[in-house]
């Protein structure tokens, strides 16, 4: 998939996966495992990139003798979610026209 | 490899990034594996899954622009001993030029190489040109009573149209991979400021 709008809609994916309860890197990917796979290095790209944009924040908490970092969505992450929504017609109309354009061949 | 073989390797991978930023990633991926002990995971499985060294620290550097790389290792680090500074500037009659000469040669390389496209399109421009200058010839032989004259020379006119088409798709074809030559030049330059020790 193009690269651009891969990151995209990565970056939606992930604060998607924020949107109900703060969670934490490696649950993160285990929720995303049955609509994406992601590499933790990705990961680690996308969480910086939406922490930088004040998309999310980030708190440690103490688990099991050791530090865990957990990902908190802010107002903005969630407006980026909807704003994701209204873009999405934008992008099924381009969709609807390459396919249909594709249709007139056959 | 354990987990802490797998951040040791890391960590010599990343050699030459800002710290804190090796420090941030090192936590991260710490967490992963501890994560996916948790589990049920073992050690060694949890690192595995996790990927290996050399293509975590590849996709790293390439995320990170030369100019942030540069910029951290070009500053001397605390253990720099006053010989070392010494040393640097003692020598800077010889580094410096050599440095500034090494420069010059890339930059040297790199504009003929230009010249060297510009130059393609300037033949091709001629030959164009020359196609197009053989209809009047042909008509002048013509009105002056040479038959074979004007079949030459549109035969020749002909040649020179086709010699232009064959050059113009050869001189694009030259200008992207010259155009391609820098960034991928750059990348190359990468890896020689990260990943290894240095004395100074």
């Amino acid at each position: 998939m193009d690269v651009q709008l891969k990151r995209g809609l990565l970056d939606v994916c992930v604060l998607a996966a924020l949107k109900d309860e703060d969670t934490y890197g490696y649950k993160i990917i285990k929720d995303l495992k049955p609509c994406v796979e992601l590499s933790e290095s990705t990961l680690y790209t996308i969480l910086k990139r939406l922490e930088t944009g004040g998309f999310i924040t980030v708190y440690s908490v103490e688990h099991e003798g050791r530090l865990r970092k957990y990902y908190h969505i802010t107002d903005r992450g969630l407006g980026r979610i909807d704003e994701f929504r209204y873009e999405w017609q934008e992008i099924l109309s381009i969709y609807r026209f390459i396919v249909g354009k594709d249709g007139d061949h056959e | 490899m354990n987990k802490e073989e797998f951040l040791y390797a890391l960590n010599s991978k990343l050699f030459g990034l800002p710290p804190s930023e090796i420090e941030e990633r090192l936590t991260f991926y710490s967490e992963m594996i501890d994560d996916r002990m948790e589990e049920g995971l073992s050690e060694e499985e949890a690192v595995a899954a996790i990927g290996s060294v050399d293509d975590i620290a590849r996709q790293i550097i390439e995320e990170i622009p030369l100019s942030r790389i540069m910029r951290n290792t070009a500053v001397p680090r605390k253990g720099l001993k006053v010989w070392h500074i010494v040393l640097l500037i003692l020598g800077a009659p010889i580094w410096l030029p050599l440095l500034v000469a090494a420069f010059a040669v890339v930059l040297t390389v790199y504009v003929v190489l230009w010249v060297l496209v510009v130059c393609m399109f300037i033949v091709a421009l001629c030959l164009i040109v020359a196609a197009v200058c053989s209809i009047p010839a042909a008509v002048f032989y013509v009105t002056s009573g040479s038959l074979s004259g004007a079949v030459f020379s549109i035969g020749a006119g002909l040649i020179c149209a086709g010699l232009t088409i064959l050059l113009i798709a050869v001189s694009i074809l030259a200008a992207k991979g010259v155009a391609k030559l820098a960034p991928k030049v750059i990348n190359g330059i990468k890896p020689a400021f990260i990943g290894k020790e240095r004395t100074i």
